[in-house]
């Protein structure tokens, strides 16, 4: 069987699942159950100077009848006393010495501040630290999170201050609320961070109610722009991390992904991208923490399926192969092709291709089921058709090459060749 | 043995007729099976619906909580869509089309989904259709059933005043008189009918039976036009010795009685026997057994392969505890005193297609008995060949025979539903009724 162990900087986990810091790693209570769950590590909830919530905190984004496709947050750091954290974080470290415990910082935006915070939270029996510079609401207003994060200078200035000081692996987390990741990045990595993570909280409104006219979520007769997270950020978390993970400079350093991750395949596709750890949220606050009994299994399955025996067998992996549009291959044609035998007759594909793509498939108009097929001379080979078909494999993409050989558009230019196919 | 009504207790009349098809609990049940459609291209569910109703467009309004507009594509079509999601016979109409199908899953309850957004209308009397200002042109109807109400409906639209007149008492017709009471109630056709006419511009007039209280003559002097959708309604008779003994009744005046009566006055036999394996057939046999009848069994001539009724229909009468005889045509009822004591029937076998498509039933030369103390004919219905005749429409063996769908021989006098067709669903006398309605517009102009 796989080893899904885990060590990230020395900081050994059983498996590569952490919760992110967040509601359900605010207190012991929480954080207990999760570790008997069986999660690998946490980071806990952000410490740092006593803040004060507002009631009604979250809202979501419902589709199709699924509900929290995508959920956002009004929640500050942790609003509970400091010393009471640290006090829980001693106990369960005693408690589940083999699990990972990184604890996420964001003091005062002084060097004082980080340096006592640091000392107490090493002295409490933290593994790691993770520099909280993305929460995007509340704290940025104060000059901390995002604010920090939004500005390289600032983040390396901080990240230094950290540094002096502490003796465990110092993870920043990256805010995505920025043009591109990689200057506050590289920012934090040349500032002397062990580690990055990634994604935090996207700035959004996840909806207005059409009675009240107040977008959610409502506090009082107003809202304010929550962190967007769950399985609709996944995506761009996606993107952000390749970035990091191609880039020369933040290589260098593991990362934690973060953003979306519900299920053992997306922390599978993080970590070819490269992540080392994944670390959860929404997923859990929509089912609670009993999930990762199929993200371990489901992983480990996987692994033995691939021939994987531990997780750096195959971290990063996919990594080279996101390359830059003109060193795709031109001459790379493929085709749809629907199996007649698995077709439901539904049209979808239909419908599709000739409102919004390339009036690719015939229609034969039957009563009451209409047969449909492609015009191969005219596919682009889009897969526009074989993503809304609701039939697994009904749709394929067959290859037809244009020509047996590599050519890119950049040569292709260079050789002048033609342009308009059309 | 003893034909006697209040056989069981009130509990049990209420559970035995209680809504077959109950509806949605929650708006959460409904969005839940609404956002199982797939929102097909030119939909086999549309096409297969003798109305066309846009059904992934209706499904699609659920799911987005834009229940006012479900409905309104629904009535857009039929405006009986509250009644048709409870009577239609949709396991060979649009479920029977939907797609799941095809990956062996459950078609989309569209019946049901119909049904959430047409009661809701209904109980909140949604006005979804404004009447164009009155055009002083005038209309008489004769029936006030699904076809009679469909094409008033549409022509009241158009600002063209509409009188129905209904040879019975309330509105309907086989909705509110010839269906099972457990699909429908009286009080859900009533309301049916006072939504369709709360648009404005329709007069029902009730007791007014053509031939007796009104002349087709009289109403095409009155009136622009006249649209004739009277139905069908005489059972066909058996025609074998023992037909007039006591205990023969036909089904459209027991389903008739059960539906104007209350449930613990209709009377059944302990042992019943419904000739016939049609829609009415099966209603007539599962309210025998459900009214406390201790056997029924149904007598069908041919087999379940050429059965009129659908195979879910089938289903209800075998899960009440009907008893079935296939290839079994009923020769002679034996009598007692003037009552009905044995079915005597021959033993059919299938021989050459007939007219129909279907193999014809021939007598094979066996006979047996059945002890029974009820039959129950619903071996089809007679359109009204006679009326028809001494109106001098043109017809076939009294079905009103019509150029262009609708137009029967007299001048401004159209037909549809029933009457033209023989029988068909309340759905397609719907689609008649609209049919009827595009032809006059265009004749009135």
């Amino acid at each position: 069987m796989a080893d899904i162990s885990t060590d990230f900087l020395g900081i050994k986990s059983p498996n590569p699942f952490w919760l992110a810091s967040a509601p359900p790693t605010d207190k012991l209570i929480n954080v207990v159950r999760a570790f008997e769950a069986g999660w690998g590590g946490v980071v806990w909830k952000t410490l740092g100077a006593q803040v004060k919530n507002v009631s009604s905190r979250y809202s979501s984004v419902n589709y199709g009848g699924k509900r929290m496709m995508g959920f956002n947050n009004i929640e500050l750091i942790s609003d509970r006393p400091l010393d009471i954290n640290l006090k829980e974080i001693t106990q369960v470290v005693k408690m589940f010495p083999d699990r990972a415990m990184i604890v996420s910082l964001m003091a005062d935006n002084d060097r004082k501040s980080w340096h006592e915070l640091i000392m107490k939270c090493e002295d409490a029996g933290a593994m790691g630290f993770e520099l909280n510079f993305g929460c995007p609401h509340g704290m940025t207003e104060r000059g901390m999170g995002a604010a920090v994060g939004q500005d390289p200078e600032i983040a390396k200035m901080v990240v230094e201050w950290v540094m002096e000081k502490a003796n465990i692996p110092v993870i920043t987390k990256l805010t995505p609320n920025v043009h591109s990741v990689v200057p506050t990045a590289r920012a934090a990595v040349e500032g002397g961070s062990n580690a990055l993570s990634l994604i935090n909280t996207i700035q959004s409104v996840t909806g207005v109610d059409l009675d009240t006219l107040v977008p959610n979520p409502y506090v009082a007769g107003k809202s304010v722009f929550g962190g967007y997270c769950g399985p609709a950020v996944k995506p761009i978390a996606l993107k952000m991390l390749t970035t990091i993970s191609q880039d020369p400079v933040t290589a260098r350093v593991p990362i934690s992904g973060i953003g979306g991750v519900s299920t053992w395949k997306d922390a599978a596709e993080f970590m070819l991208l490269g992540a080392t750890s994944v670390q959860v949220c929404t997923a859990a606050m929509t089912h609670g923490f009993r999930i990762v009994e199929d993200m371990c299994e489901g992983l480990s399955n996987w692994m033995d399926e691939k021939g994987y025996q531990k997780t750096t067998d195959f971290i990063g992996k996919s990594v080279e192969k996101i390359t830059h549009w003109e060193d795709l291959d031109i001459n790379y044609h493929h085709i749809a092709k629907i199996d007649q035998d698995k077709c439901i007759h539904c049209g979808l594909c239909y419908i599709a291709c000739e409102d919004t793509s390339h009036q690719s498939i015939n229609i034969e108009k039957l009563i009451p089921h209409n047969n449909y097929t492609v015009k191969e001379e005219e596919c682009v080979g889009c897969n526009l058709c074989k993503l809304v078909c609701p039939v697994n494999d009904c749709i394929t993409m067959e290859e037809h090459r244009v020509a047996p050989e590599y050519i890119n558009w950049k040569d292709w230019q260079k050789q002048g060749l033609p342009l308009n196919d059309h | 043995m003893a034909i006697k009504n209040n056989r069981i207790t009130a509990t049990e009349y209420q559970e035995n007729f209680a809504d077959i098809h109950p509806p949605f609990e929650t708006q959460d049940a409904a969005l839940l099976e609404a956002n199982r459609c797939l929102f097909c291209y030119d939909p086999p569910c549309m096409k297969a619906c003798p109305t066309s109703i846009n059904v992934p467009k209706f499904i699609k309004q659920i799911a987005t909580e834009n229940t006012k507009g479900s409905a309104h594509t629904i009535f857009s079509s039929n405006i009986m869509g509250a009644g048709c999601s409870k009577v239609c016979p949709v396991e060979k109409l649009c479920e029977g089309s939907c797609v799941y199908n095809f990956m062996h899953e459950e078609p989309i309850s569209i019946a049901k989904l119909q049904r959430y957004s047409t009661e809701k209308a209904i109980a909140e009397k949604w006005q979804l259709f404004e009447r164009k200002p009155s055009t002083g042109k005038r209309v008489a109807i004769v029936g006030a059933g699904p076809a009679g109400l469909s094409c008033a409906h549409t022509l009241s639209r158009e600002g063209i005043d509409v009188t129905i007149y209904e040879k019975e008492s309330k509105g309907g017709g086989l909705m509110t008189y010839g269906i099972a009471a457990y699909k429908v109630t009286p009080e859900f056709c009533e309301d049916e009918v006072n939504y369709i006419t709360s648009i404005g511009g329709i007069t029902i007039k009730y007791n007014q039976e053509l031939g007796k209280d009104i002349t087709v003559e009289g109403l095409q002097q009155e009136y622009d036009a006249v649209y004739m959708a009277f139905g069908v309604g005489l059972a066909r008779q058996l025609e074998i010795p023992g037909e007039n003994l006591n205990g023969v009744v036909d089904a459209i005046k027991f389903i008739y009685e059960l539906r104007t009566n209350s449930l613990s006055s209709i009377a059944v036999g302990d042992k019943v026997a419904v000739i016939g394996m049609g829609m009415t057939a099966i209603d007539a046999a599962t309210q025998a057994k459900r009214l406390g009848a201790k056997d029924v069994t149904l007598v069908y001539r041919r087999t379940q392969d050429e059965m009129p009724c659908t195979e879910h229909e089938l289903n209800i009468a075998k899960l009440d505890g009907c008893a079935i005889i296939w290839l079994a045509s009923p020769k002679e009822v034996l009598g007692k005193e003037g009552k009905v004591t044995q079915l005597v029937c021959d033993v059919m076998k299938l021989g050459e297609p007939d007219a129909s498509g279907r193999r014809s039933p021939v007598v094979s030369g066996e006979t047996f008995t059945l002890d029974v103390d009820m039959v129950i004919k619903a071996a089809g219905q007679m359109p009204f060949e006679g009326l028809v005749n001494s109106n001098k429409m043109e017809n076939n063996k009294g079905k009103i025979a019509v150029k262009d769908l609708t137009a029967t021989n007299l001048k401004g006098v159209f037909a549809g539903g029933d009457c033209v067709n023989g029988g068909k669903e309340v759905v397609d006398a719907v689609q008649a009724g609209k049919d009827g309605a595009a032809t006059i517009l265009e004749y009135l102009n």
